[in-house]
C-alpha cells in the first residue's frame, strides 16, 4: 500500500513539476539579451540600424554619428535642455561669449553698429578652469613627465588590437588652446571637415591657413597660426568673423568646435594604429559625461560614465509645465545620472520593436510596421497610446522636428519654371492640388503637420493660426485652415493657359515629369498617389525614377523638373532655411543647396537684410515677407513639417523632447529595479507547445516505425 | 598530386585578375569616384572642392583604367585600378572608402558568420542524411510520397518567412530565446540557437529531397541486391553498405562550400544583427563603398576557387580510383 501510495506521490510530483515547468511560472527569462549579472544596474539600453562612419567631430556630421560624440565631447555652448524657444546655454564656457564688433582698421565699434561699418566680429570665449579630459592612453606620462605612447615600436603596435590593450591612461585639463586646435583641424584639407567650404567665408584666416596645411603632416598644424582665432590664455581664446554673422554662436554649440588635444593627433597618427582600427575617428577623446569604452559599430558601442567628468548641475528651472510634468525633480543634481548606455546594432524593425515589448530596450520609435500596435487615433484627431501600450506603461512623446520635406520645381525649367505669371498660376495650382494632408494621413500614419511656410515650429519667425497660413493654397475655415477647393486649382491651370489641364500645343493632357530615387516596388504606391493629385487637374504626371546618383547628377545639371527634397536646420534660426531659396545658393550656378535654382531680386534683397540680424520685431516683419514672397511664387510646394512620436518606458524618466540639443543622455535617469520587475513579468518562457510537439512528432514516427516492423517481418517470411 | 595543386593555383590567378576587371567596371560604370565622394561626405554642404579634397585623400583622382598623362609603366600603375586592386593578390585589403582598415574588419566579422554557418551545416547535415534515409528504407510508401509532399512545401517557403516566423513564434510568442543580438565566445551560443534552427529548418526540404535522390541511385546498385541476398536485413544494408557510398558526392558537396561558410549568410546576420560578413557585404554595397566590395567579391572568388580544389582533392581521398594529373 505504502509503495503503491509513494509511486502516486511521485507520479503526481513528476506532474506537478512538468506543469511548473511548461507553465514557467518562476522560470527567468530565457531571452533575455543582456548577462544577468547586468539587470539590477543603471544602464540605458538603445540601438542603432547603422554604424556612425565618423567618430572624429570635425568630420561628423549625421544624426546617427551625433548620438555618440555629443555625450562625449563638449563645444563651449548647448541648447537648455528645458527652456523653449531654444535658447544657448554655456557647457565648458564660464558665460556667453563676448561679442565684439570691429570696423576695417580694427576698431572697436558699438553694440548697435551698422552692419555695413562692421568688418570684423570678434567671439571672445572664456572657459572654466579645472575641466579635465576623460582618461586616455594619449595622455598618459610616465615620471619625468613624457608621453609614454607617442613614441610607440612597431613590436608594441603588433601586440595591439584594441584601445583596451593600453595599460595606463592619463589625463590633462581642458584649455583654452585645445579650441583653438580643432578649428585649426577644421581648417586641415587631410581632416576633410564637412563644413571646411562653408568657414571659409567666415573665420578670418581659415582659408589662407587651410592652404599652408594641405602639405604638412597632420601633426604639424598644431605650431601654426591662423589668423583669425587665437588663445589669449590658459582659459581664454577669440575667433574673429568677416563681417557680421550672429549664427555663429549656434556652430560654437556642435560638436564640430568642441575641444580635441593636440595629443590626440600625435597619438593616433603613429603608423600600425590605423591597420587595426585604432584611430582617432573611432575612438574618441573629450570631456563630456560619458567616454566610449567599447567600440564595436559591427554589434554594439559601449559609453561609460566619464569618472573625470566636472561639475554640471541638472537645470532648475524650464517650462512652466515643467514642473507638473515631474521635469525639475532632479533640479540641481549632479549629471550624469546613468552609468552606461549600451547601443546595440539592430537593423530590422521586427527584432527592435519586440525588444522594445519585451523591456530589452528603453526608448523606441515608431516603425509603419508597428504603429497600429502603439498609436491610436481618437475621435477628435489626436493621437493616443492603444491599450496594450497603456497597459505596459508605455509613454509617449511627439515632437514636430526643425525640418521641412517639400515639393520643388526645378525654375530654370521652361514649363514648371520662371517668373511669368503662367507658371506662378501653374504652381500654385499644383500647391493646392497636391493633398499633403492626405499623404501624412496615408503614408506617414499622421506622423507630420502640413507647411505653410519655410519655417517649421520653434523657429523664430513661425506664426501659428490664421495669420500663419498660405493663403495661396489655404482658407482659414472654422478656427481651422482649409486647403482651398479643387476647383481653384483648375481655374489657376486654365489662366497658366491649360484649361482641363490640356496643353494647347499638342491638343492632349500636359505632361509633367517628376524625379525621384523612389524605384522599389514599395514605392509605387507613393507614386501613383502623386499622380493621382497631378490627374485631379488633368495633367499627366510622369515618374523618371533613377538611382541616387543619377539623381543628383539631374539636380546639379538643372535636368529635372519636379522633385521632393527636404532639410533638416542646423540651427534655430531661419537664416538656416531661407537661405535654400537664396540666389546666389542656386545649385546650377554656384553649386549651392538652393535646390529649386530660384533667383528673385526682392526675395535676395530682403535674406541679405534678415540673415545677419539679431532676433527682433524688424527682423520678424522681414521673415513675414519673405514667406509671403515664396508662397506666391511657389517655388516649393511646402509639403510637411515631420513629427517624431517616441516610446519610452515607465521606468525612463527625465524625458523632454528636444531637436536641437544633442547632448540629452546626461539628463535621463532610469529606475533599474522596476525595469528588472517588468521584465520578469513579461518575458515568461512558455514550453507547452514544445512539448505538444514533440508528442506530435513522436505520433507520427509511430506509423513509420509499423511499417518498418511489418516491411522486416515481410521480408523475414 | 602536387603538380595538379599548383597547376590549378595558376590557372587560378587570370580568373581572379577577370573577376576583379569585372567587379571593378562594373562598379564603375554604375558610381563615378564623385559619386563615391558624394556619398561619404553626406548630403550638406558638400561642394566640389570638398570633393575634389576627398578623391585625392582616397586616392581617387586618378584615371581608372589607363593614364595618359604618365610614362611607362606608370601608365599602368599610376590608376585606381592598379592602386587599389594590386593589393589584393598579397591579401592586402586596404582601408575601405570610411577610413577602417578591411583586413582587420574581415578577420573580426569572419567568426560571428562562422558561428552560425558551421552548425547550420553540421545539424543540417545530420537532420537531412537521417530523413533522407528513413525516406530511402520507405520508398515506395505512403511516408515516402507524404514526405516528398512536405519536402516540396517546405523548399516552396521564403526563407524570409522562416527568420521571421521563427522570430515570431520562438522568440516572441514563446520567449525561449533572444530575438536577436550577438555576444561573445560561449555567450554567443543563446543568440545562436535560433538562427541555427531556422537555417537547418529551411534547409530540410531541398536537403532531404537531395540526398534522398543519392541514397535511391544507390539502393539500386547490385552491392545492395547482394548484400540483401546474403540475408542483411534493410536497416544493416542502408547504414553499413549505401549510406558508405552515398557519402561520397555528400562529402565532395559539403567540401565545395565549406570555404564559403566564412562570407557569412546576407538576410540571416541583417535579421538577428549578427555582425557577419555577409552583413558586411551589403552595407558595403549601400553605402558605396567600393574598397569593402572589391575585397569581398575577390575573397569570396578565392574561397570558391579553393573550395572547387578542395573538392577535386576529397574525391582523391574518399575514391581510390579516383587520380588527379
Amino acid at each position: 500500500m505504502s509503495s503503491f501510495l509513494s509511486m502516486k506521490i511521485q507520479t503526481y510530483e513528476v506532474l506537478l513539476f512538468l506543469a511548473v515547468f511548461l507553465t514557467a511560472c518562476d522560470v527567468s527569462p530565457l531571452n533575455d539579451p543582456y548577462p544577468e549579472n547586468e539587470s539590477k544596474l543603471s544602464i540605458l539600453y538603445q540601438s542603432f540600424s547603422e554604424r556612425p562612419k565618423h567618430l572624429d567631430p570635425a568630420v561628423a556630421y549625421s544624426e546617427n554619428e551625433y548620438a555618440f560624440i555629443a555625450q562625449i565631447y563638449e563645444p563651449p555652448f548647448q541648447y537648455h535642455y528645458l527652456k523653449r524657444p531654444y535658447q544657448l546655454t554655456p557647457l565648458t564656457a564660464s558665460k556667453m561669449p563676448e561679442i565684439n564688433y570691429l570696423n576695417k582698421q580694427g576698431e572697436k565699434l558699438g553694440e548697435d553698429a551698422k552692419e555695413s561699418d562692421i568688418a570684423y566680429t570678434d567671439y571672445v570665449i572664456d572657459i572654466q578652469p579645472n575641466i579635465q579630459y576623460q582618461p586616455h592612453p594619449a595622455l598618459a606620462k610616465n615620471e619625468r613627465g613624457d608621453y609614454i605612447y607617442h613614441h610607440l615600436t612597431e613590436a608594441q603596435i603588433q601586440s595591439l588590437n584594441t584601445l583596451n590593450d593600453f595599460k595606463e591612461t592619463g589625463s590633462r585639463e581642458l584649455t583654452a588652446e585645445d579650441y583653438v586646435y580643432q578649428i585649426k583641424r577644421l581648417a586641415n584639407p587631410k581632416i576633410q571637415s564637412p563644413i571646411a567650404e562653408i568657414m571659409k567665408n567666415y573665420i578670418v584666416g581659415f582659408d589662407d591657413f587651410s592652404k599652408q596645411a594641405s602639405d604638412k603632416q597632420k601633426t604639424d598644424i598644431k605650431n601654426m597660426p591662423m589668423s583669425g582665432v587665437e588663445a589669449i590664455n590658459r582659459y581664454r581664446y577669440s575667433v574673429r568673423i568677416k563681417g557680421k554673422y550672429p549664427q555663429f554662436r549656434f556652430w560654437l554649440a556642435m560638436p564640430f568646435f568642441s575641444a580635441m588635444p593636440w595629443e590626440a593627433d600625435v597619438f593616433y597618427d603613429q603608423s600600425g594604429l590605423s591597420d587595426k582600427n585604432i584611430t582617432l575617428d573611432w575612438f574618441p577623446l573629450g570631456t563630456g559625461p560619458y567616454l566610449l569604452a567599447e567600440n564595436n559599430p559591427n554589434r554594439r558601442m559601449i559609453l561609460l560614465k566619464n569618472p573625470l567628468f566636472h561639475l554640471e548641475k541638472y537645470p532648475s528651472e524650464g517650462e512652466p509645465e515643467d514642473k507638473q510634468n515631474g521635469l525639475l525633480i532632479d533640479a540641481g543634481k549632479r549629471l550624469p545620472f546613468i552609468d552606461k548606455v549600451e547601443f546595440m546594432l539592430e537593423k530590422e524593425t521586427i527584432p527592435y520593436w519586440t525588444k522594445f515589448l519585451q523591456g530589452y530596450y528603453d526608448a523606441s520609435g515608431i516603425s509603419s510596421d508597428s504603429f497600429d500596435q502603439a498609436v491610436q487615433f481618437t475621435g477628435s484627431g489626436g493621437v493616443a497610446l492603444t491599450s496594450s501600450m497603456k497597459k505596459k506603461g508605455v509613454r509617449m512623446q511627439t515632437l514636430v522636428e526643425t525640418s521641412i520635406f517639400y515639393m520643388g520645381f526645378n525654375m530654370l525649367d521652361t514649363t514648371v519654371g520662371g517668373d511669368s505669371e503662367r507658371a506662378r498660376k501653374l504652381r500654385q495650382a499644383i500647391a493646392i492640388a497636391v493633398d499633403y494632408e492626405e499623404y501624412i494621413s496615408i503614408f506617414r500614419n499622421g506622423r507630420g503637420v502640413v507647411a505653410q511656410g519655410v519655417i517649421p515650429p520653434g523657429i523664430f519667425g513661425y506664426v501659428e493660426g490664421k495669420d500663419g497660413i498660405n493663403s495661396y493654397s489655404y482658407d482659414w475655415v472654422d478656427g481651422k485652415p482649409q486647403r482651398k477647393k479643387i476647383d481653384v486649382a483648375r481655374k489657376l491651370v486654365a489662366e497658366a493657359g491649360y484649361p482641363d489641364g490640356i496643353d494647347p500645343k499638342t491638343g492632349e493632357a500636359l505632361i509633367l515629369y517628376f524625379d525621384t530615387t523612389s524605384v522599389s516596388i514599395d514605392d509605387r504606391p507613393t507614386m501613383n498617389w502623386y499622380r493621382k493629385q497631378f490627374e485631379k487637374l488633368g495633367i499627366t504626371l510622369v515618374i523618371r525614377a533613377t538611382d541616387y546618383n543619377r539623381f543628383q547628377e539631374k539636380m546639379r545639371a538643372g535636368n529635372e523638373q519636379i522633385f521632393v527634397w527636404g532639410w533638416n536646420a542646423d540651427y534655430p534660426d531661419p537664416e538656416n532655411l531661407f537661405f535654400l531659396l537664396y540666389g546666389a545658393n542656386s545649385k546650377v550656378k554656384h553649386g549651392g543647396e538652393n535646390a529649386v535654382n530660384y533667383q528673385n531680386p526682392e526675395f535676395d534683397r530682403l535674406f541679405e537684410l534678415m540673415r545677419n540680424m539679431d532676433n527682433s520685431e524688424q527682423r520678424y516683419r522681414i521673415i513675414q515677407k519673405l514667406q509671403e514672397i515664396v508662397r506666391r511664387d511657389a517655388p516649393w510646394v511646402f509639403g510637411f513639417y515631420p513629427k517624431n512620436f517616441s516610446l519610452y518606458h515607465s521606468w525612463y524618466s527625465n524625458l523632454k523632447p528636444n531637436s536641437m540639443a544633442n547632448n540629452r543622455l546626461k539628463y535621463t535617469r532610469i529606475d533599474p529595479d522596476a525595469r528588472a520587475e517588468k521584465r520578469q513579468a513579461w518575458n515568461k518562457p512558455i514550453f507547452w507547445p514544445l512539448a505538444l510537439g514533440g508528442l506530435l512528432f513522436v505520433l507520427m514516427l509511430l506509423p513509420a516505425f509499423n511499417a518498418y516492423r511489418r516491411r522486416a517481418r515481410e521480408t523475414l517470411q | 598530386m602536387i603538380h595538379y595543386i599548383i597547376r590549378r593555383f595558376l590557372y587560378a590567378i587570370p580568373l581572379l585578375m577577370g573577376v576583379n576587371i569585372l567587379t571593378f567596371v562594373l562598379f564603375f560604370i554604375v558610381n563615378s569616384p564623385d559619386d563615391m565622394a558624394r556619398m561619404q561626405l553626406g548630403q550638406k554642404y558638400v561642394t566640389g572642392q570638398a570633393i575634389s579634397n576627398w578623391k585625392h585623400q582616397h586616392g581617387y583622382d586618378l584615371p581608372l583604367l589607363w593614364n595618359d598623362t604618365e610614362k611607362g609603366e606608370k601608365k599602368i600603375t599610376r590608376t585606381i585600378f592598379y592602386q587599389k586592386s594590386a593589393g589584393l593578390f598579397m591579401f592586402r585589403f586596404g582601408v575601405s572608402d570610411s577610413g577602417r582598415n578591411i583586413g582587420a574588419d574581415i578577420q573580426e566579422r569572419m567568426w560571428p558568420s562562422l558561428a552560425i554557418a558551421l552548425p547550420t551545416l553540421c545539424v543540417g547535415l545530420m537532420v537531412d542524411i537521417s530523413f533522407a534515409l528513413l525516406m530511402a528504407l520507405f520508398r515506395g510508401s505512403y511516408l515516402e510520397r507524404a514526405g516528398i509532399v512536405l519536402c516540396v512545401i517546405l523548399m516552396s517557403i521564403s526563407s524570409l518567412f522562416y527568420i521571421i516566423g521563427g522570430q515570431f513564434f520562438i522568440a516572441k510568442l514563446l520567449r525561449l530565446v533572444p530575438i536577436s543580438g550577438y555576444d561573445d565566445d560561449m555567450a554567443a551560443i543563446k543568440f545562436l540557437i535560433l538562427p541555427v534552427l531556422i537555417g537547418v529548418i529551411s534547409g530540410v526540404g531541398s536537403g532531404v529531397r537531395w540526398y534522398r535522390t543519392l541514397f535511391l541511385e544507390e539502393v539500386e546498385k547490385d552491392y545492395v541486391r547482394t548484400a540483401r541476398a546474403k540475408g542483411l536485413s534493410e536497416t544493416q544494408t542502408l547504414f553499413r553498405h549505401v549510406l558508405r557510398n552515398a557519402l561520397i558526392p555528400v562529402l565532395t558537396g559539403v567540401v565545395v562550400i565549406l570555404p564559403l561558410l566564412f562570407m557569412g549568410s546576407l538576410i540571416m546576420e541583417s535579421f538577428f544583427s549578427i555582425p557577419g560578413l555577409g552583413s558586411y557585404t551589403i552595407d558595403a554595397i549601400n553605402s558605396q563603398d567600393f574598397a569593402i566590395v572589391r575585397a569581398m567579391v575577390f575573397l569570396g572568388s578565392v574561397l570558391y576557387v579553393l573550395g572547387l580544389l578542395l573538392t577535386d582533392i576529397s574525391y582523391t581521398l574518399v575514391d581510390p580510383r579516383v587520380r588527379l594529373s
